[in-house]
């Protein structure tokens, strides 16, 4: 079976083709600001405008290789509203120009699945992180249950904000892990786990505040220290929690190359195996919607279009899983 | 002999004592280990003690090193593979007589109590604090509820039998409950 994958929740608008066993087809398009964070109406505007192109580009893959997509899927949420609404309008019209079942997903779980996909992890706990989530879950009785979450801001958040006030541009994950591999010194900034859950804002905060008086490459290198550190921790605990065996991290912030060395030492620790996506398929990509697409409708879930709206504050455990 | 091994410490029992013993984390840095460790195990060594003080069953502390405490064995089953309405209601109670008592868990799930001769035991009190504040009171509670979804059929009831033992123990536990609900709506996607 091939499915057409549309995403675009934050900053990157994807599309891919997928069937069982790869990736067909992918192209995409980022929102990038003048300045600043996200503009939920920019981000849409964006979206909007490059959708066509992105779909084409696609498409016409497909068609050079006549495999064409038997199902349209995509992100219902969570994420921001206007660019939800874009994504999804242009799902509906493509699933009623070429009279195809349509498959709304969840976007967090779509992480999941093409990461179980891409590295073969069979029942993880899972580490998941970007820009707006950071979130510890693993299957159990046929949903992904959240055993533990942020508080407040994600980590991805969280590493933005400090990134911005102290003038480094936007994505501030990939400068701040850059310049952290130059620090001296580790510097004690204010560790927050309250059970399997964590927060980010004062930690964001304190590490600003530090920036003032130390150097920046010891400040990114201890920030990072210190919420990795944080993240590692809930994810072992909800491990020995739920019983599992494998982690699996997630998400875009899943790319920092510290994180996973981290969360892979954790695990060897425990005698548990550790797996990390290609960073491909770490951030949001069209790819996952599709794969995930693919195998709900295997299942037999299909999204009628009425029931197609967009869901904001989707939750990933509201979804039964129905495909495990 | 080892009795359990949990996320961060081992148990083992020696001379009819527990010996808990906060292992070292080779992905963090040194010094934030070093400090994680010694800080959790002066905190629990307190505020199990002091816990005791208010009504709640813990275990008696018999010695502490840098990294290692020692304590009463409390021999019985954790709560999550026992529970039934009338535990949850009573964990309701304990937490409630702690809560009052301006302690913060810091921790509570149901790995973390011990039921023994159908009375619950609070343990593991390294994440515990001082904090009489709603908001402290009120993630304390969130942590458990998750708990609670995460690992329990029939949640729900055993959230309601919680929260009637809470009530029973804590003066403000509406206020408490109130918070709870706005704790859950934050930390989502916008």
């Amino acid at each position: 079976m091939i499915v057409l994958g549309l995403e675009g929740t934050a900053w990157n608008l994807s599309a891919a083709l997928v069937d069982e066993r790869d990736v067909i087809a992918e192209d995409h398009s980022t929102y990038v600001p003048a300045k600043g964070g996200i503009h939920p109406r920019e981000a849409a505007q964006h979206h909007a405008e490059h959708m066509a192109k992105v779909v084409r580009s696609v498409l016409s893959k497909a068609r050079e290789m006549d495999r064409m997509p038997e199902a349209i899927a995509f992100s219902q949420g969570p994420g921001l509203g206007p660019c939800l609404r874009t994504v999804a309008t242009a799902a509906r019209a493509l699933a009623l120009r070429f009279d195809l079942p349509l498959v709304g997903v969840n976007h967090c779980i779509a992480h999941i699945e093409v990461g179980k996909w891409r590295t073969g992890s069979r029942d993880p706990a899972v580490l998941y992180v970007s820009g707006g989530n950071s979130q510890v879950l693993a299957l159990r009785r046929g949903r992904y249950r959240i055993f533990g979450e942020t508080l407040d801001i994600s980590v991805g958040n969280a590493l933005d904000k400090f990134a911005r006030s102290v003038g480094l541009s936007h994505p501030g994950g990939p400068k701040i892990e850059e310049l952290a591999l130059c620090a001296k010194q580790y510097i004690p900034l204010p560790y927050t786990v309250k059970g399997m859950d964590f927060s980010f804002s004062g930690l964001s905060t304190a590490a600003t505040e530090a920036a003032r008086r130390h150097e920046l490459a010891d400040v990114c290198y201890s920030l990072q220290e210190t919420a990795f550190a944080m993240l590692v921790e809930v994810t072992e605990r909800a491990m020995a929690h739920a019983e599992k065996e494998e982690a699996l991290l997630v998400g875009g912030v899943g790319a920092n190359r510290r994180l996973g060395e981290m969360l892979n030492l954790m695990c060897w620790e425990r005698g548990a195996r550790f797996f990390l996506p290609d960073k491909g398929f770490m951030g949001d990509n069209g790819s996952m919607i599709a794969y995930t697409g693919l195998i709900m409708l295997k299942s037999g879930v299909v999204t009628p279009i009425e029931q197609s709206k967009v869901i904001p504050l989707y939750r990933p455990d509201d979804v039964e899983v129905t495909w495990a | 002999m080892e009795i359990g091994r949990g996320a961060e410490a081992v148990v083992t029992l020696e001379d009819g004592r527990v010996r808990k013993s906060r292992m070292a984390k080779g992905y963090r840095v040194p010094e934030l280990d070093r400090q994680i460790r010694q800080e959790r195990t002066l905190r629990e060594s307190r505020i199990t003690s002091e816990a005791r003080r208010f009504g709640v069953p813990t275990p008696i502390i018999c010695d502490i090193s840098c990294y290692d405490l020692f304590m009463e064995h409390i021999a019985g089953s954790k709560l999550k593979d026992v529970i039934t309405m009338e535990l949850a209601e009573q964990a309701g109670e304990v937490v409630g007589r702690l809560h009052s008592g301006g302690i913060v868990h810091g921790d509570l799930t149901t790995s973390n109590m011990i039921v023994r001769e159908g009375r619950i035991c609070l343990i593991d009190f390294g994440l515990a604090y001082h904090d009489p504040s709603i908001e402290a009171q009120g993630v304390d509670v969130h942590v458990l509820f998750q708990t609670l979804a995460s690992t329990h059929d029939r949640s729900d009831e055993l959230r309601l039998a919680f929260v009637a033992g809470y009530r029973r123990t804590h003066g403000r536990w509406e206020a408490v409950l109130e918070r709870v609900e706005q704790i859950k709506a934050r930390g989502r996607y916008l």
